[in-house]
């Protein structure tokens, strides 16, 4: 259910957008719910696109391993 | 370019939860989790390991009760059409599931999301189109966006949606297992961000990591538990940033506020729970099933509908048993014939085990 998929944007209908999940599936999707613009890429949930995700955050992914794993649990 | 299923990372996260060599008790609450855990063979890697985690209440069309199957049952009695989740249709209730009435005849249709159920209320005027709104905080602001666009007056929702940090402290509350820590859901937190878990962590001095989906995800947010424990220091803290901020979205968490208010209520297996649910404010009567139809229902409110014969999905639900502790696992109840919804959907355990361990 709270299933999130991953897809970029690639044109704007007012209140829809054209979503591309890679692999020639592209849906229109509600993007009521964040501020997106084309090329953005966003989760989406249940038709609608719940959160934008963007390279600088997936880059903090790697930071936070990178000193996580450098820490020594004790 | 981080490749989330990089063996040489697992690898060493994996060595450095073996080495800390401690037994610990975990409990997440999505059925994605679960997913991930058992279809990587997770599962196994972390019990070798010392490290049991239990799926909790973490699957909306589970804790989904009886009482609401058969509000929508008896609505589509009635003549109107019945829009869901396919999960949430095939689950069995005291009088069948919505697949068995759709088999019967009646209008009960599954939809991908709620601006489906509106646009068959459009193609059917004449017809009261009613969703059965099901899911946690992640689904609730698709709900809130809808009502508030003014859908068609032909559709009204029945809502089902739960939220997970009450049911979180229930669990503690309720004291039936000792938790070492929470691996807490990516999806709703993205919605809600950090702070709405913190004050389990104040209250009951336990850790909690909200995790993404991949193994990797997984395997360090159990490393990050770990370490909160060795260091004493039980917090908050997120392992998906790429997706999760502090604050959540902000924009939904104010669409939701717009609609909903809380309310006291009953998840399947558990006793009521204080504000754990959501339902329409009155502003949106005309959209809410339940005051559109209350005389209709009125006659359902006063029976009790008790969960399967020989159903254990209200203990899996509370983290006390696996699928494999049910003398119905892959015997009586299967996905093909399920007794229990865990059995049926695609986030339950049972549904999971049955599909990747069946053996």
């Amino acid at each position: 259910m709270c299933l999130a998929i991953p897809g970029k944007i690639v044109k704007i209908l007012n209140d829809h957008a054209i979503v591309d999940y890679g692999e020639g599936t592209a849906r229109e999707v509600n993007i009521s719910l964040v501020r997106v613009k084309k090329g953005d890429y966003v989760l989406v949930h249940a038709g609608f696109a719940i959160e934008i995700i963007d390279k600088k955050e997936a880059k903090e992914t790697l930071d936070l391993f990178k000193k996580i794993l450098s820490e020594e649990g004790e | 370019m981080l490749y989330f299923k990089d063996k040489v990372l697992a690898k060493t996260i994996l060595g450095k939860i073996r080495s800390n060599g401690k037994k610990l008790n975990f409990m997440h609450v999505c059925g994605t989790h679960q997913d991930t855990l058992v279809k990587h063979g997770l599962d196994t890697l972390f019990e070798n390991s010392g490290i049991n985690i239990c799926q909790g209440p973490g699957c909306p069309v589970c804790v989904t009760t009886p009482l609401e199957i058969e509000e929508c049952i008896l609505l589509a009695k009635k003549g109107k059409i019945i829009a869901s989740f396919g999960d949430m249709i095939r689950v069995p209730s005291y009088n069948g599931s919505l697949q068995d009435m759709k088999a019967e005849g009646y209008d009960i249709r599954t939809v991908y999301g709620i601006e489906d159920a509106v646009n068959i209320a459009i193609k059917n005027p004449s017809k009261e189109v009613i969703f059965m709104a099901v899911g946690f905080e992640t689904t609730a602001p698709t709900t809130s966006a809808i009502i508030l666009n003014e859908p068609p007056e032909n559709f009204s929702i029945l809502c089902c949606h739960r939220t997970i940090p009450a049911a979180l402290k229930t669990i503690l509350e309720m004291g039936e297992l000792k938790l070492d820590g929470f691996i807490e859901p990516g999806h709703v937190s993205t919605i809600i961000g950090t702070k709405p878990y913190e004050f389990i962590s104040r209250e009951y001095k336990i850790p909690q990591v909200i995790s993404g989906f991949e193994p990797i995800d997984l395997l360090m947010s159990v490393w990050m538990l770990i370490q909160q424990i060795n260091k004493k220091n039980a917090k908050v803290e997120n392992e998906y940033v790429r997706a999760v901020n502090e604050n959540g979205n902000l924009i939904a968490q104010k669409v939701i506020k717009e609609t909903f208010i809380q309310v006291d209520k009953k998840w399947r297996g558990f006793p009521t729970i204080k504000k754990s649910g959501l339902e329409l404010r009155n502003k949106f009567d005309k959209y809410n099933c339940r005051k559109v139809f209350e005389e209709e229902l009125k006659t359902l409110k006063e029976k009790e509908f008790l969960e399967p014969s020989g159903c254990r999905c209200g203990e899996l639900l509370r983290g006390l048993i696996t699928p494999q502790d049910c003398p119905l696992f892959g015997i009586r109840c299967t996905p093909e014939k399920p007794i229990g919804p865990c059995m049926v959907s695609i986030e339950g355990s049972c549904n999971i085990a049955y599909m990747y361990k069946k053996d």
